[in-house]
């Protein structure tokens, strides 16, 4: 089982080596959102700009990763790829574990890399705080990866492809959004960890429950 | 099958309605503070209760169709995904023209408004992507993982966004507050009210779908005949 997740994942990341679709797309586009946040916020305080920092930067990373998502499904269907993953004889939930995986990997390497970014044109430092940030970074990630997937693949199924994923995504990962926004803003202010358990949690119980569903459900959004 | 025990309940509807209006305007007495505005409770609650019962509902129809893969049950819960819907835009909109008078304001970000409104948007988003594929047992398939996953967020939702929303005051209404008690039997009968209407409209679109289907299946078979 866990050899064949890793098939699947090292298919999607020598893919996307060749073609570089899915992480030019999010880097890109989670940069031009972090430039246009400047120009949105031109006559705030830059106190409270920075206060608002975390929520911009995940905003960034929640509509990147639409973008990309979109990309993860759709470019299966491109030479027939997605016949070709449903003849393997692999189970339809180890095909999602790989993907989502692979989701995670480029959505977390494209964030890693907007994060100097964002604190250079912002004056806004993460160094002091960095591995808590990092922690929920992961989890953020992985729920969104974890929703993401899967509603991907439904998405590519209807008439309006690009436009459904982010319907389908946004109302789902709320819960993310509010407690990734809300521990980023109390780490970053230099809070520990312990005083958020409530939040880790229900960013867990999120991940878990999606994961886990999405894993024995897929070979229903696979099915042609 | 369903629909004929439903329709049964179109004629304790017709009375019904009128008796709980009566219930609502001449038996229950004036609230104190709030005066005739606090009548729209009766409605908004009720509401509120079918639109959650629905929300549930779409998720047991959801995994039944997994389960059994019979379209009647895919038929069970878009019927019943669509009246969530309904219902839930009418607590989401009668509870404004409460709040306008009483809070000073027609919406707050507070826990209960919040997640009512995320609950409407996911169970919009179920009905969009089931307009927008074609296909019937596919649609049926990817509506019912959606359906599932979609009610699995629910109290997740729920949750995150009331510790989101702690330093707020508890929602005034369904605060476990204190119910004058012909209040209360004037807010049950709308419940019940409510719940059979539920009940009798969901009958009502089960049978459309069964007639639209059918029609579908007796086009293709008429063109493949032509």
């Amino acid at each position: 089982m866990l050899k064949k997740i890793a098939r699947i994942l090292w298919k999607d990341i020598l893919t996307e080596f060749r073609t570089r679709e899915m992480f030019s797309a999010m880097f890109v586009f989670a940069l031009l959102m972090v430039v246009v946040f400047n120009f949105a916020f031109e006559n705030a305080p830059r106190d409270s700009i920075l206060q608002a920092a975390p929520g911009l930067l995940w905003v960034a990373f929640t509509f990147a990763g639409i973008l990309g998502l979109n990309r993860s499904n759709a470019i299966e269907r491109e030479n027939m790829s997605m016949q070709a993953l449903m003849l393997a004889p692999i189970d339809r939930g180890a095909v999602y574990l790989g993907k989502m995986l692979a989701n995670f990997l480029f959505m977390w390497i494209s964030e890693l890399l907007i994060i100097p970014i964002f604190a250079v044109l912002y004056n806004y430092s993460f160094t002091a705080h960095f591995w808590p940030f990092l922690l929920i970074l992961v989890l953020g990630t992985l729920g969104f990866s974890a929703v993401g997937t899967i509603f991907s693949g439904i998405a590519v199924n209807t008439k309006m492809r690009d436009v459904m994923l982010p319907i389908l995504f946004l109302p789902v990962v709320v819960p993310v959004v509010i407690g990734a926004v809300e521990t980023s803003i109390r780490v970053l202010a230099g809070e520990p960890l312990r005083g958020m358990t409530d939040w880790l949690k229900i960013l867990v119980v999120f991940d878990v429950i999606f994961i886990t569903v999405s894993f024995l459900v897929f070979e229903y959004v696979l099915e042609e | 099958m369903f629909h004929k025990i439903s329709n049964l309940l179109f004629f304790p509807l017709i009375l019904l309605f009128p008796f709980s209006l009566y219930m609502v305007f001449v038996y229950a007495p004036e609230e104190a503070t709030m005066g005739i505005i606090q009548k729209i409770f009766y409605y908004h609650v009720s509401a509120g209760w079918v639109f959650m019962l629905a929300f549930g509902l779409v998720l047991i129809g959801s995994i039944g169709y997994l389960v059994t893969q019979r379209r009647s049950w895919d038929s069970f819960a878009a019927s019943s995904a669509e009246l969530g819907v309904v219902f839930c835009t009418i607590s989401l909109t009668t509870g404004p023209l409460w709040a306008k008078p009483v809070w000073g304001i027609w919406w707050t970000w507070d826990a209960r408004l919040t997640s009512t409104l995320v609950e409407w948007l996911i169970y919009v988003a179920y009905l969009m992507l089931r307009a927008y594929v074609p296909e019937p047992t596919k649609r049926a398939n990817l509506s019912a993982v959606f359906g599932i996953l979609g009610a699995l967020d629910v109290p997740i939702v729920y949750f995150s966004i009331r510790w989101w929303r702690t330093q707020h005051p508890a929602p005034v209404m369904g605060g476990g507050g204190y119910l004058d008690p012909q209040m209360r039997v004037a807010f049950f009968v709308c419940l019940a009210t409510f719940t059979l209407l539920y009940f009798f409209l969901l009958g009502l679109r089960m049978k459309i779908n069964e007639a639209e289907d059918e029609i579908g299946s007796l086009k293709r078979l008429a063109g493949s005949q032509a």
